[in-house]
């Protein structure tokens, strides 16, 4: 259904042939394209706006070099500028000294925090580092055994006290068992909530003052649509996250919800996640320039401008 | 909210203005309608008031509501296949929210119709998937057909398949387990659990129900199109419109697949069921907050 944005551009600059220069009015044109395909692959509107019209600022009156065409030529700077929104480079995993580093997994129903957390404890594990999962999700019928039997499927240990505890007694709790078991990780997996349900912010916010987690992530799903802002920026205010999770990257989802959760809170995205088996530590650091190519639709588009 | 800025848009007597169609254009794209839903509704919009010589806000405002409902009614809704036992069978993305509707189906089939309502754990796949419908099915109070984690939904489904044939039941709800529709292997494997419905009973599923977050955004309209195109989606079910997102995607969808929606999930308890209205959805949206 979307055709890539750099086939769009390709067609919009093919009719100017070769001129010395873009002008004002081609930029536009092709803009419009980029417009409608930012759209399409769900970066927020006003993301969207502000992104047109910086680009169409850098891209007018830019010489053509003898290399790239003129629709190269604005994709290598929608490129670049998509870069830049994405943030530049990987922002990794903090650590706290004295350990354990406490990491708090939040978000939405259903966008892949418990499964989030496995991937992450296996992904430390492999990494050397002793973590521990914590089911703090009392309400989701069958959440706790969910956890449980991935953390028995992957050899990881479980903190759960059934559905009656509070969960921030459980974070206390689990967090107290993790100093006395030199663990070095300790992974808190939350119940699904909406942004705008108070009593279950409130319980996030005690859980947060309760231990105090230098990972406050948030687990959005990448198929979101243009609620993704509304979502970042209230959790980003009850909790002050620390980084972003995106989830089922192997879907054909664009993704430009990141995109836009980035530009507008500013909290770097830190992992994309992939795939339903836990096993196969599906989780991998995040990469502003993979992300970018695949909002762009476009494959090739790094080799394009290796070529320049 | 969006749509309540939208009442407040067309709620003046000011003549309509290209900014007023431009402002409109752009909350319906923020509600996820979609480039191409939106400019549609919005072209339409602006061709009838011509038509009609609409020169005031306040009354382009129910033009473009008429729209709006005739994009998701165009549809006309299938009757309800007559048919005992009636099989459904429930699929969509991972966490979409099948589970959840599933139980609030079968609560409303046995409290509201005296149903006789059995249930399936087709998803065999993701921890935990079993003890969570068999948790459902406790509360309210229907048997489960299961057998954990693991084992070949298949076998699951012809299970069900058996205990349903003797009589015993009106209903049967089969739970699959959530896949990517850009997975070919996974969206095969869906046809093959019909397939085994079919051995059986060569009219079945009676319901193939698509289940959508209403959170999500473009990537809705692949989903549809593909479980469209694999086991022939008969109803749509938006899940999650107790959040702040609006489930513009409906209209998309309802465009794109010509399939009606048929529930919606607004909350987490079995409860919270309704069934979709077109205009009270729509009306619903123009509420201003
Ligand atoms: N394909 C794919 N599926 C995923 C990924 N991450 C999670 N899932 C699936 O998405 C569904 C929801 O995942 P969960 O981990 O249960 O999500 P959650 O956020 O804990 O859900 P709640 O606790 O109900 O809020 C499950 O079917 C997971 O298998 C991913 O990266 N790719
Ligand atoms: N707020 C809200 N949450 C919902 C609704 N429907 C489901 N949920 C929640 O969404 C999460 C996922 O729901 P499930 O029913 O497990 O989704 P699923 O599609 O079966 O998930 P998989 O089997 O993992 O693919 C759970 O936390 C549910 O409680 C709804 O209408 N509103
Ligand atoms: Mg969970
Ligand atoms: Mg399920």
């Amino acid at each position: 259904m979307f055709e890539s944005l750099s086939d769009r551009l390709q067609a919009v600059f093919q009719k100017l042939g070769g001129k010395g220069k873009l002008t004002e009015e081609d930029v536009r044109e092709a803009m419009k394209q980029v417009r409608i395909a930012l759209l399409e692959a769900d970066v927020n509107l006003k993301v969207v706006r502000e992104f047109v019209a910086r680009v169409t600022e850098k891209a007018v009156g830019e010489e053509v070099t003898k290399s790239l065409t003129p629709a190269q030529q604005v994709i290598k700077i929608v490129h670049q500028e998509l870069i830049d929104l994405l943030g530049q480079a990987n922002v990794p995993l903090a650590e706290a000294r004295p350990g354990p580093t406490i990491i708090m997994l939040i978000g939405l129903q259903g966008s892949g925090k418990t499964t989030t957390a496995a991937k992450l404890a296996l992904w430390l594990r492999k990494k050397g580092k002793r973590p521990l999962l914590v089911a703090a999700d009392i309400y989701r019928p069958a959440a706790i055994t969910q956890l449980e039997s991935l953390g028995r499927q992957l050899g990881i240990p479980v903190h759960s006290e059934g559905a009656q505890s509070r969960p921030p007694d459980i974070a206390r709790n689990a967090v107290r068992r993790a100093r006395d078991e030199s663990i070095t990780h300790v992974i808190i997996d939350t119940a699904g909530r909406l942004q705008i349900d108070e009593p279950l912010m409130v319980e996030l916010e005690q859980i947060n003052a309760a231990v105090e987690p230098v990972e406050r992530l948030l687990v959005v799903d990448a198929m979101i649509g243009q609620e993704a802002v509304r979502v970042a920026e209230e959790f980003n205010r009850r909790v002050g996250l620390t980084g972003i999770i995106f989830t089922k990257i192997d879907g054909d989802a664009r993704g430009g919800a990141a995109l836009s959760v980035r530009a507008v809170t500013g909290v770097p995205i830190k992992f994309l996640g992939s795939g339903e088996k836990v096993e196969a530590s599906t989780i991998e650091p995040f990469h502003p320039d993979r992300l970018a190519s695949r909002i762009l639709g476009m494959g090739d588009v790094l080799s394009l401008i290796e070529r320049a | 909210g969006l749509f309540g800025q939208i009442a407040s848009l067309f709620a003046t007597d000011e003549p309509i203005t290209d900014e007023l169609w431009d402002d409109l254009e752009a909350l319906l794209i923020q509600a996820d309608v979609g480039v191409e839903t939106t400019m549609y509704l919005v072209n339409r919009t602006k061709d009838r008031c011509n038509r009609y010589g609409v020169k005031r806000a306040r009354e382009a405002r129910d033009m473009l509501k008429a729209e709006m409902v005739r994009v998701l009614q165009e549809q006309e809704r299938r009757q309800p296949v007559n048919a005992n036992p009636s099989i459904v069978l429930v699929v969509g993305v991972n966490g979409a929210g099948k589970t959840t509707l599933i139980a609030k189906l079968a609560y409303r089939l046995k409290n509201q119709f005296g149903k006789r309502v059995l249930l399936a754990a087709g998803d065999t796949f993701r921890a935990a998937a079993t003890e969570q419908l068999e948790t459902w099915a406790e509360r309210v109070g229907v048997p489960v057909i299961s057998r954990g984690q693991g084992a070949d939904p298949g076998a699951v489904v012809y299970d069900a398949i058996e205990a349903v044939s003797g009589g015993d039941f009106d209903v049967l709800i089969i739970d699959t387990a959530g896949r990517l529709h850009a997975k070919t292997n996974l969206m095969l494997e869906l046809q093959k659990l019909r397939n085994i419905i079919r051995r059986k009973f060569p009219d079945a599923p009676h319901e193939v129900l698509l289940v959508i977050d209403a959170t999500t955004g473009q990537n809705g309209v692949l989903q549809a199109k593909s479980f469209l195109k694999a086991v022939d989606v008969t109803d749509v079910a938006v899940t999650k419109l107790d959040g702040t997102a609006k489930g513009g995607i409906a209209f998309a969808i309802a465009q794109d697949i010509e399939r009606p929606i048929r529930y919606v999930g607004t909350g987490e308890k079995m409860t919270d069921l309704a069934l979709f209205d077109a205009e009270t959805f729509v009306e619903s949206l123009f509420a201003q907050d």
